[in-house]
Parts: C-alpha cells; structure tokens; sequence
C-alpha cells in the first residue's frame, strides 16, 4: 500500500489533542475571569493575572486555539475524505500544527505581559501577526490543494464552507493587522479614528461570521450527515444559503459602532445586513436539524446527535438574537451591557463548542482504531453537565444585561441618572456568581472529555493507516 | 464622502441585494432535471454522505424576502445608501439636537424655579436638595464617594474643612471653575537632610510622633520656604489651596513620614474639573447646595468658622 493511497491523519490527531488542551486551558482561564468579575480579590493584585491581561488570553485561547484547532482537525479529517484523496503538502501541513501550537503559546506569554495591539480579537502583536499569516497562507495552500488534487468531480458542501472560511480569515487578518511597528513588541496601526474602528470591527464581525460560522458550519455539514446516517436535507438550500451567507457577513460589522462617529449610513448598513443575516443563518440551522428527520430515535441513545442537534439550536437561537441585537433601538439597550457576554457565549459554548465536542467525539475513536469512545455514559453526563452550565450561563447574562441596560437610561424628573454606575454593579453580583457556577459546569464537561478522550487513546493498539476508498459515482 | 465614493457604496448594496433576490429566486424554482425532493443528488462521499434536494422551506423564503423588503424600506427612509439623505431627512446629530432641546425645555420650568433663590436658602429646601443630591450622584460621586466622604487624593467633602474655603460662594466657585492644586517638588530646594528635616517637623506640628533634633533643624527651613503657602505656623492658606498641617485630615494618604517626605520630595498635583460648562449654573448651584446642606459645611453651623483647610 503506498503512502499516497492512505490518509494522513498524524496531523489530524495533532490537531484534535490540541483542541481538547487549549479547551480545557482557554475555558479555565475564562472561570478564573468569571470568578474575578465576582471576587475582585481574586486578582491577586498580581498584574499578570488581572482581568485587563487575561480577558484577551481567553477569547484567544478559546476562539483561535480551541476554536481553531478543531477547525483544523476535522477541516483535514474531511477534505481528505470527501475528495477521495491524501493531504496535499503534506509537510506544510505539519508546519500548520507547530506553527500555529507557537502562536499559541507566544500568545499565552505575551498577553499576561500586557503586550497588545489593543484590537479586540486581534490582540496579538505585530510579530505574531506574521507568524500568523504565515500559517494561514501554508492552510490555504493545503487545502485548496487537496481540493485542485481531488479524484471526485464534484466539491462537497462542507469544502465549500471550510474553503470560504479560510480565504476570507486571511483577507479579514491581514487587512486589519497592517501596523507599521516601531520595535519588537510595538507597532501603530495604519489606520485612524472611525476608519480604525470600522476596520476593526469588519473584522471583528467577520472573526464570528466566518472563524465562528463558516467554519464549524463546515464541521457540521460532514459530522451530522456522518453521525445521523442520514442524507443532508436539502443541496438548493445549502447554495442559497452558502452565497448568501458569505456576502451578507461582510456588511454586518457596523453594528458593533451603533451611537458612535462612525457616520450614519455605515450604522443603517450595518443594521440593515445584520436583519437580513438571518435567513441565510437559519438556512444552515434548517438543513443540519432536517438532515436528522428520519433519524430522530437516535437522539435516544446517541448522545454525540445530541451534541449535535443542540449546537443546531443555539445556533438558530445565537442568529435569531443577533440581528435582533443589531437593531438601532434593542442595542441602544444592549450594547456594552452582559447582554452582549450572554449572545458571544449563547454562540461560543452553544454552537460552536458543541459541534466541535460533538465532531471531536466522532472522529477520536476512528482516529485511533478504536470502535467507540472508551464511556459512552461520559459523554451523555458531559453533554447535560454542558447544557446546564450554558442554560445558567446566558440566562444569567440575559438578565443582568437587560437589568443594566435598563439601570443606565432610567432617568429622573430632574433629568439626572436614577442609578449610578456601581449601583448596578452591585445588582448584577448574583448574576455574576451564577454565570461562575456555569462555566463552571461547562469547564467540568470538557474535563470529563479529556479523561474520556485519554482512556479511549489509551486502548488504541497503535493507530490505524486508513486506505482511501474507491470514489462512488461523485 | 465624495460622489465617486457614494456611487460605489450604492453600487455595492444594490448589487448584492439584486443579487441575493436573483439567488434566492433561481433556485426556488424546481429544478429541472426531474429528480423529487427524495432522491438523491446522485452524489456520494466518503462512501456513505449523501444529498437530498428538498425545496427551499416557504416560510424561510418569504421570511428571507420579507428581511429583504424592509431593508429596503429602511434605506428609503434613512441614510444608508452613500450620500443619498434618506426621505425622512433623519440624521443622528438632529436627533440628538432635537431630544436635548425637548428635554431642556422641559427641565427649564423645573430648573427656572430654583434659579434666583441664595445657596443657603437651597440648602433648606427638600425639593432642591433632592436634585442637588442626583446631580452630585452622578458627576460628582465618582472621585468624592455617593457620600461625598471622599477618598485618597480626593477631599472629604462634608467635614468641616475646606482646602478653598467653605463659604457657599466659595463651594459654588470650586464646582463652576474648578481647582488646581499645586504643590512644587522640592527635594532641589532641600539639600542634604532638608527633606527629612522637614517632614519631621510637619510631623511634630500635627503632633504625631517624630524625631526631635530632626525636627529642630527642619523648623526654620519650613518657616523660611514652606511658610510661603502653608504659613509659618503650617495653619495653610485657603486662597491658595495650600492645606492646615497641623490638623488629623489628610488629603493623602495618613499623613504618616513616608506620606510627607513623598509629598516634598516630588511634589502633589489636584485637579477639581470645571464643571460649568458640562453642568451649567444650575444643577452646579443645586449641587453645592446640597454639599452645604450635609451639615458641617455651613459657616454659621457651630463648627468653627472656616478653616484654613487641610491637605
């Protein structure tokens, strides 16, 4: 059997180890954060441990390290396998998993140093930034080269999302990062004022409308086909909402930047995309959730389909808020509130960690040559351990949010404020203390999944070397 | 944004609104080639991934056309489409300019009633307090405390010392204009032990606990150059700012050496914002009125008569 007719899933496993690590790191580090929001004390007054420094090394922790890993991972695990093929560039491929496990861990010294860019989800600075790019681009090139290398005439959904994703984070990265540095550490971005924040917060909304969505709408169209057994619902629907999806994304930055400089017409833009965002969102709701009718019996004994058809759901329900949200008048309410904590969070822990666990699950056990996870009843406990944990979490955030927004406009006759700021401050301890005991829940899941996920490495009797099958009439 | 700029914002919206209805249209319709919505695209990969082609669910295509009809309403309406107004003429400043003026006037009968009537008077009021205190709340309160109890750095002000001076136009005259408070460095001017010398007399004149012979020395240092603000018997000077040394109130920190030698050694700077342009005569009168209804602050209260302040 020579090398070209197998996959290559070393790096594969790489990538899903690393998921599962930074998990469990990016989501501790967002309990410590948790805890400090309600015990200040809890900063230690160590500078390297406040909030200011670590906030930034959990978004990047979860959303590039986690988030990212799994993107990874199962983008190699299914280009390979819906194009019948081997990974192309095989040794950049591996380039990808040091290169990007560097980024990481530079990410991991420099953001409690306080070395920032000061962009939010761009934090990293300028040299970083390049090491980065550099990986993206090395992505890219396997990628797209596996696609152009492909033995099947047609290019399956899931590529087209995972494909979409990968273009537009490198477009969205480099435009925002240009910065002309002054040393090793500093640099200035080339951009000023609202041109600054408008370019900031293009691609802030992309981060989540395409590393966030694109991506892991990727995973879900190869997993819960996979998983359910069951053909995807409807292919018009996944062209309709593909395109639509991915030119509407762009536009929907400005709502971060409602009630500021930035002029009106980019504001009404901004909101008028963001509404129109919905469909194509619940487009890719309806197709996973209509791809497991005819299947739904399985959700009583598979809990990776209940992972599954959750993550759906918090989906459809994070795209429904969003565009509420982006309504001038609901975020004259919502925005800089928790509200905002409890939508990223609804869409982080809900859709996006849960595809990921729900894919990770999946494909462990065929990556190691083992029939099945080592506990099937650990992963039912993981997965209602995780959804009380995220129920407690954004109901926690809802409510402290709207209670704050509410706080900040009430008036008096007098026209003074009703409430001064600490006022709600204090209101929203228990709400905070509640939203601990939720990430809580959630970080002992993803224990859970670690142990799991060692004893089922732990029986493996080597890794398998997977011959690619014959393409079938594709 | 010049007209190049509008005609490509435009240009840019319509397209891929156009575009998204054409999409959305073009496939709505069954296709062609005969296939029903349970077979399969005739697709497979990784051996067991398949497609179905179900037609596009009819409440999500009207909702999707419905988004789109309102999007479109509200870029006729408002602006959004480059430079093009919006036929409501609706713009953020206007609205902003249009709900203060509305508010305004409706505080105006409010405020108009307050307006001629002596600070003391005020601060008898209930109803004028009541709106002093709101005010206080929110502009004052983040450096002097709700209570007004102030913190380190930041004066203590319902005590009955004053840094300015507590009479009511006095307190008024603080909010409306402001203060800065300067005490130069003066490690240059103290050579040797001068800084030490001094901080220990500063200690033996608020009777606290000190080294004598340092003391005696740093005496007629602090009588010849410190003595110029805080005046020879350190009591301050309130037209200056310059605090009473000689009291247990401490704008800094406990007034311990460390305190005072940081303080001659590098010097302090306060600021007090001018509050008149942001708060206006009225809510700054109805403010200090409130101040001087917490009690000790009023001159005639039997606290002694203003004090010379303190740090």
């Amino acid at each position: 059997m020579q090398p070209r007719d197998t996959y290559n899933d070393r790096v594969v496993r790489q990538f899903t180890i690393a998921t599962i690590v930074w998990g469990v790191v990016g989501m501790a580090v967002g309990l410590l954060l948790a805890a400090q929001l309600a015990w200040p004390s809890l900063n230690f007054g160590v500078p390297w441990l406040s909030y200011g420094r670590l906030r930034p090394l959990h978004t990047n922790a979860v959303i590039f390290a986690f988030g990212g890993s799994g993107l990874f991972a199962t983008a190699y695990y299914v280009v390979q396998r819906t194009c019948h093929v081997r990974l192309f560039a095989e040794k950049l491929a591996a380039f990808t998993f040091w290169g990007w496990q560097l980024a990481i861990v530079l990410a991991v010294v420099t953001l409690p140093l306080g070395l920032t860019q000061g962009k939010e989800y761009a934090e990293l600075i300028w040299p970083i930034d390049i090491l980065i790019a550099a990986v993206w681009v090395a992505y890219a090139i396997v990628f797209f080269g596996t696609i152009a290398t492909r033995r099947v005439k047609h290019i399956y959904v899931a590529n087209w999302f995972y494909g979409g994703f990968i273009l537009a984070v490198a477009v969205l990265h480099i435009v925002n990062s240009i910065a002309i540095p002054v040393s090793l550490t500093e640099s200035y971005p080339v951009y000023a004022g609202a041109v600054d924040a408008m370019v900031q917060w293009w691609y802030g909304h992309n981060a989540v409308g395409f590393f966030l969505t694109a991506g892991f709408l990727g995973i879900m169209y190869y997993y819960v086909p996979k998983q359910a057994q069951r053909p995807i619902y409807s292919y018009r629907l996944s062209v309709v909402h593909f395109w639509a999806l991915i030119s509407i994304y762009m536009w929907a930055g400005p709502h971060h930047l409602h009630y500021t400089a930035l002029p009106d017409w980019a504001q009404s833009l901004g909101m008028v995309f963001s509404l129109i965002l919905l469909a194509p969102s619940w487009g890719g709701m309806i197709n996973g959730i209509m791809t497991l009718s005819g299947a739904w019996h399985k959700l009583r004994t598979d809990p990776i389909l209940k992972f599954m058809i959750v993550s759906l759901s918090f989906y459809g329900m994070a795209t429904f808020e969003g565009p509420m949200m982006s309504i001038k008048t609901v975020n004259a309410l919502s925005h800089y509130t928790d509200w905002t904590i409890g939508h990223v969070h609804a869409g982080a822990l809900g859709w996006v960690a849960f595809i990921t666990i729900g894919a990770i699950y999946s494909m462990l056990p065929r990556l190691y040559g083992v029939e099945r996870m080592h506990s099937i009843k650990a992963i039912d406990a993981h997965f209602w351990i995780a959804t009380i944990g995220i129920v407690l979490y954004i109901a926690a955030m809802w409510i402290a949010g709207v209670m704050q927004g509410l706080m900040w406009r009430a008036t008096n006759p007098d026209g003074t404020l009703t409430y001064t700021f600490i006022e709600s401050v204090r209101q929203t301890y228990p709400y905070y203390v509640t939203r601990f005991v939720g990430g809580l829940l959630f970080l002992a899941g993803m224990g859970l999944m670690a142990w799991n996920a060692w004893k089922t490495i732990a029986q493996s009797r080597g890794v398998p070397v997977v011959r690619i099958p014959a393409p079938a009439h594709a | 944004m010049n007209t190049s700029w509008s005609g490509y914002v435009i240009a840019l919206t319509v397209a891929n609104l156009v575009g998204l209805v054409w999409l959305l249209f073009a496939t709505a319709r069954a296709p062609r080639d005969g296939r029903a919505a349970t077979d399969t695209m005739g697709h497979v990969w990784d051996g067991d991934i398949e497609e179905l082609n179900h037609p596009l669910p009819r409440w999500w295509l009207w909702m999707f056309v419905l988004t789109i009809v309102f999007g479109i309403g509200y870029l006729v309406f408002y602006p959004g489409l480059g430079n093009v107004a919006g036929r409501l003429g609706w713009t953020s400043p206007g609205e902003v300019e249009r709900t203060l003026a509305d508010t305004n006037a409706r505080l105006e009968t409010l405020y108009a009633g307050f307006r001629d009537r002596p600070l003391e008077d005020l601060a008898a009021d209930p109803a004028a307090t009541k709106v002093g205190r709101n005010v206080f709340a929110n502009h004052c309160a983040a450096c002097h405390g709700s209570d007004a109890r102030g913190a380190d750095g930041y004066p203590n002000l319902v005590d009955d010392d004053w840094l300015y001076g507590g009479e009511p136009q006095t307190v008024l005259a603080s909010i409306l204009h402001g203060r800065n408070g300067m005490m130069p460095p003066m490690a240059a001017t103290l050579p040797g032990n001068g800084v030490d010398e001094v901080a220990n007399h500063v200690l033996a004149l608020s009777g606290q606990p000190h080294d004598k012979r340092l003391a005696a020395a740093g005496k007629p240092k602090f009588e010849t150059i410190c003595a110029a603000c805080h005046g020879v018997a350190g009591k301050g000077n309130p037209a200056l700012g310059a605090p009473n040394l000689t009291d247990e109130v401490w704008l800094h920190g406990r007034g311990d050496l460390a305190m005072i030698r940081a303080a001659i050694t590098q010097g302090r700077r306060g600021t007090m914002p001018a509050w008149e342009g942001m708060l206006g005569v009225d809510r700054s009168r109805l403010a200090a009125a409130w101040l001087l209804s917490q009690g000790a602050a009023m001159p005639d209260a039997d606290a002694p008569s203003v004090e010379a302040g303190a740090p």
